[in-house]
Parts: C-alpha cells; structure tokens; sequence
C-alpha cells in the first residue's frame, strides 16, 4: 500500500466537513453530540442542520439510546463524545438499546488514551476496545489518519450496525494516498519478512518509524495498521506471522483487552510464535502534552524496536 | 376513534389469563408488573393504536415500548390475543428457543417493537422514534410504559429532558404506578413523592388516572393526551401490583413469584367471575 508522509490535517476538521456533506447528501444522517462541539468544531452544524445536527445536551446514555431508537426507524445517527464518556458512560446502552436491539448506530470517540493530554486520567480512555471489543456485534474501529478517518466517516453511513470509532481530534499526519480501505481489512503499510508490527491509532506512525530505523540495523520490519480491530483480519495477521515468525503489537490502550489482546488470541489460536504487547500497562492515565505521555506510558518507537529485537530474540 | 368499555374489560380479563396461562406453562415469573399494565394494554390494543397484526412491520404503525420489559408476558398475552401470532406460542414463555424472552425482544417476537430489558432505557428509545417522527413529519404516535421503580433510574430523567425540550408531542407514556418494586414499597425503598408533579416540573404534560386499572379513565386520559401539540404527556396510571387477582393484589411481594396449575384455575375462576359481570 503506497505511503505518503504529510503534515495531514485535523481531524476534527475532516469529522466537520464530512458530517456537513453526508447531511446535504442525505437528511436521514444524523448527528448528536453531548455538548462537545466547540470541542469538535461542529459547533456550525446545529443552526445550519437544525433536527438534524443535534446537541443533546450533557447526557450520553440518552443519546446513545434515542439514537439506536431513531435508528430503527431508518435515521442513520452519529454520536460524539470525548471516548470516556462515549464508551463507559454509555455502555449499557450500547450494548442492550444498541447491539442487541439490532440497531444502527456510529458512536464516536474523540481523543482515545494519552492523546486526551491535558484532560489527564478522567478523559483518557484506555479502556474503551476492550469495552466494546465484547460487544456481539459491535464493530471496533481505532483510526488517527485523515484520509483513513474520512473513509472510515463515509463507509460506516453505508453499513447497517453498531460501530466505535475512536480518534484524536488534532493534526495527525497522513500516510496513505488511497482510498481503497475495507472494514475488517488491514493495511499492510510496510512489507518485511524480519518482524511483524501491527500498530493501530497514533501508534502506526510510531511503528512506521520504528521499522525505518530497524531498516538501518538490517531488519525487515512488516508494518501493519488494523485499523479494525473488530473483526479483526486473521488472515494478514496469520499471514505475515507465518512470513516473520515475530509479532510486535502497538496501541494506545491498555494492553488488557484490546488490539494486542485480539493479536495474542488469533495467534495463540492459529500461528503461536513470540509477540509482546507495546502498550499502556494496567494503569490510569495522567495530565501532560503527547511526547512526555508516550514516554510515560512506553508507547514510543523505542519501546516498539526494544520489543522487535526481542521476540526476534526469542526465534532463536 | 370508538371506545367499547364492555370490550375493553373483557379483553383485559382475557391479557390477564393469558399472561397468567403462560407464566404457569413455566411455573414462575413477572406476574404483579404484568397484571398492572393489563388494562392499558387493553385499552392500547382496542383501536387506540395504529397497528396491524398481519403486519407487524407496517411503516406508519404506532409504536409500544415497554420499558419495564420483566412485563414481556402481559405484551405476549396481548398480541397472542390480537392475532400477532397463535396463541400456543405463550406456552412456550422462557423455554429455550422461544420467541418469547422474559424481556421484551423486537428481533424475537412480531409486534414487539424495540427491545427492553434494562430499565430506564426504553425512555430513550422511545424518545428517539418519536423524534424521528417528528424530523420526518409523521403522525403516528409513540406510546411508553415506564415502571414507577423504574424512575429511579436517571436516564428517565434525560430522556425526559430531551422530549421536552425537542417538543414530542407525539410521544404519550404511561407510569405504572403500582407502588411496589423488587424489594419493596417504592416509598420504603426511594420515595418517589409525587410522580405527577415531578414530570410536570420537567415540562411535560400531566395527567393523573385515580384508577389505573380502569380502562375507561385511561382512554379519557389518552384522548386528554392528543390535545396537546408542544409537549410530551405523561399519563401516570394509580394501578395495583397484581391486579385483577386477588391473590397476588394482596401478596406482600408478587413481583416474581410462583403460578402453580391450582393457582392458575383458582384464577380462572375469579376473572371468569368478573368477565360475567361486566
């Protein structure tokens, strides 16, 4: 898959002018926000949508559930709120009203674990895939590219169910120039036949980083985003395992239950082989800028080229 | 719109034996809640609902949440009765495989129309619906059953914000208030003070039934309902835990309880009774 690298844009940005197009284009998209559109910059769609583009006001278990009832009648609602509050504080309604109600709808969550920065430990969901990762039939989309994040805006209108979509509100880099995405598809960024590194969210630049400078030292770092973390794509996964015989897993999560969790089960399962999961340990999130955070929490490339070299090590 | 009380009365005795005849092919279940709401859905179910049996699907069909969604066998009961679908399936209540869960299930059962179970969310859901109704300038109505126990719940309390301030006029729910919940008395357990006046500071319309088993004061209370164009009506109905039976009306706790063949035929007996009455 071809990569570019630049400055990209926010997404928040990409988030505003996509809602704004999907509802010129069709009247039966919806958007409901729990008070968080200055946060988002949407703030302009509530008067120029009005009833379509909806501030609830600061209650996320009612919007979840009148958005899975609106659903059933044919509206197609997307839900926002930080992604604490749009997983924990509404959980149950996502699951009952949404999941097993057979409902339709796109929950998404903004600034997923340490890019909450200043928010600190209250606002950093580092919990929120595994939440929902345990939802039948819950898709669980985990994105920080623009041009991956406006597929993602557009494909799931598409689709009929229940998804979460977490993603950080400021500029991220872009790095693909296609738009050929599919949900529950991964994106091979990377070929390498060394180590297989499946990264999701911010984590993918730090993994694309990390194979550049393992290229240096003559290893062939195989990067993959799964950008789905569910369903997952068993397939590449086993696939590029079987190729390296070494699995490396990067997100920005805690390392309990999500995109590492659902490596580890689908290699366990399938191609056993040494992986290690580079991720948050099992602890709360805290206040700083991004940079000081991924130190903190070892979410740097560092920590993903240490943990390379060491399920390499443990090939041998 | 026509109303039939002596039909209506009827039906109701016919929801509850049939409820009861289903809890009893169990042995066990949700008998108070379900013999409490007996009467509205009778009443809901005798022309006052836009709604068509053989199409349980229909698109402008008004919609029923039952939000207190342990009351599953009363809704059973009265769709079996209306022809949604046959009457044997009520045997089948709580069995494996059966298309009629304790809770309310829409992917399960025709006629239901959004799945409850947890309480409290059935208020969003139908809040929803009824918004999209709105957005859509439909004119169907949606109806909701809240439990009184369950505006313990704060999502009660938001979802009623929202239809107040998005003006659902067009969404009409009944409290049951029957002043019992699992444990207790709902003033033993977290006074519910007066649920009339509680919804009315919230800005909706009120209506208050002296008696809420009594379906001809709960038709008047629906039509006094569809006057109002700017707000949701809350119709809290003063009903009795196990109504229409007088062994579970004077039972401490009926919520869930047992239904033995000998209690089912001593129930019979006395709605028999009461059906030859009227």
């Amino acid at each position: 898959m071809a990569i570019i690298r630049n400055k990209g844009t926010e997404l928040r940005k990409v988030l505003a002018d996509e809602l704004r197009s999907m509802m010129e284009e069709n009247r039966n998209i919806i958007y409901m926000e729990a008070d968080l559109g200055g946060a988002l910059g949407t703030g302009d769609l509530f008067s120029d949508f009005p009833g379509q583009a909806v501030n609830v006001g600061i209650m996320e278990a009612n919007m979840v559930g009148a958005a899975a009832g609106m659903s059933v009648k044919g509206k197609i609602p997307f839900v926002h709120s930080f992604g604490t509050f749009a997983s924990r504080r509404c959980a149950d309604q996502a699951f009952l009203s949404g999941c097993y109600n057979g409902a339709n709808v796109r929950i998404l969550g903004s600034d997923p674990g340490i890019s909450a920065e200043a928010n600190g430990g209250t606002h950093m969901p580092l919990e929120d895939m595994a939440i929902y990762r345990a939802f039948p039939g819950m898709t669980v989309l985990d994105i920080a590219e623009p041009n991956l994040f406006r597929y993602a805006l557009r494909e799931t209108a598409k689709r009929y169910g229940m998804f979460y979509l977490r993603f950080p509100r400021k500029q991220r880099d872009a790095y693909y120039n296609t738009e050929s995405f599919e949900i529950g598809k991964a994106n091979v960024l990377r070929a390498g036949k060394d180590v297989t590194i499946a990264a999701s969210g911010i984590e993918v630049t730090e993994a694309l980083k990390a194979a550049e400078e393992l290229k240096r030292e003559g290893i062939e770092a195989e990067v993959i985003d799964v950008f789905t973390v569910k369903p997952i794509d068993e397939e590449c996964i086993c696939a590029s395992a079987v190729k390296t015989g070494a699995v490396v897993t990067a997100e920005n999560h805690n390392v309990i239950g999500g995109l590492g969790s659902a490596v580890a089960e689908v290699l366990a399962e399938h191609v056993p082989c040494p992986m290690k999961r580079v991720g948050v340990g099992d602890r709360f999130g805290e206040v700083g800028d991004l940079n000081y955070l991924s130190e903190q929490f070892g979410l740097t490339k560092e920590s993903i080229i240490q943990a390379a070299k060491e399920v390499m090590d443990r090939k041998n | 719109m026509n109303f039939d009380r002596i039909q209506t009365e009827r039906f109701a005795v016919e929801i509850r034996k049939s409820l009861l005849r289903a809890i009893a092919s169990k042995g066990s279940g949700h008998v108070g809640g379900s013999l409490s709401i007996a009467d509205v859905l009778a009443v809901l179910y005798s022309g006052v609902m836009k709604v068509d049996p053989a199409d349980p699907r229909m698109e402008d069909r008004d919609y029923l949440v039952i939000s207190k969604g342990h009351a599953g066998p009363a809704m059973y009961a009265a769709l079996a009765l209306k022809g949604f679908f046959p009457q044997e399936a009520l045997d089948t209540l709580n069995r494996g495989g059966t298309m009629l869960p304790s809770h309310t299930d829409r992917l399960k059962t025709p006629g239901i129309d959004l799945t409850t179970g947890s309480l409290g969310q059935g208020a969003s859901l139908a809040a929803g619906a009824a918004f999209a109704d709105k957005l859509d300038c439909r004119d169907n109505y949606t109806y909701l059953i809240l439990g009184d126990g369950e505006l313990n719940e704060g999502q009660v309390w938001e979802s009623v914000m929202f239809a107040v301030h998005q003006k659902l006029s067009r969404l009409i729910t009944f409290v049951d208030a029957n002043g019992k919940q699992l444990d207790g008395t709902t003033d033993e357990i977290c006074t519910l003070g007066d649920i009339a006046a509680k919804f009315a500071a919230f800005g909706c319309n009120t209506v208050a039934v002296e008696d809420g088993n009594d379906t001809e004061q709960i038709y008047q209370a629906i039509i006094s309902a569809k006057q109002e164009t700017q707000k949701p009506t809350v119709i809290v109905l003063h009903t009795v835990k196990g109504a229409g039976v007088s062994r579970y009306e004077k039972m401490k706790n009926c919520h869930s309880c047992g239904v033995t063949e000998e209690d089912l035929k001593e129930a019979y007996k006395e709605l028999d009774d009461r059906k030859r009455s009227l």
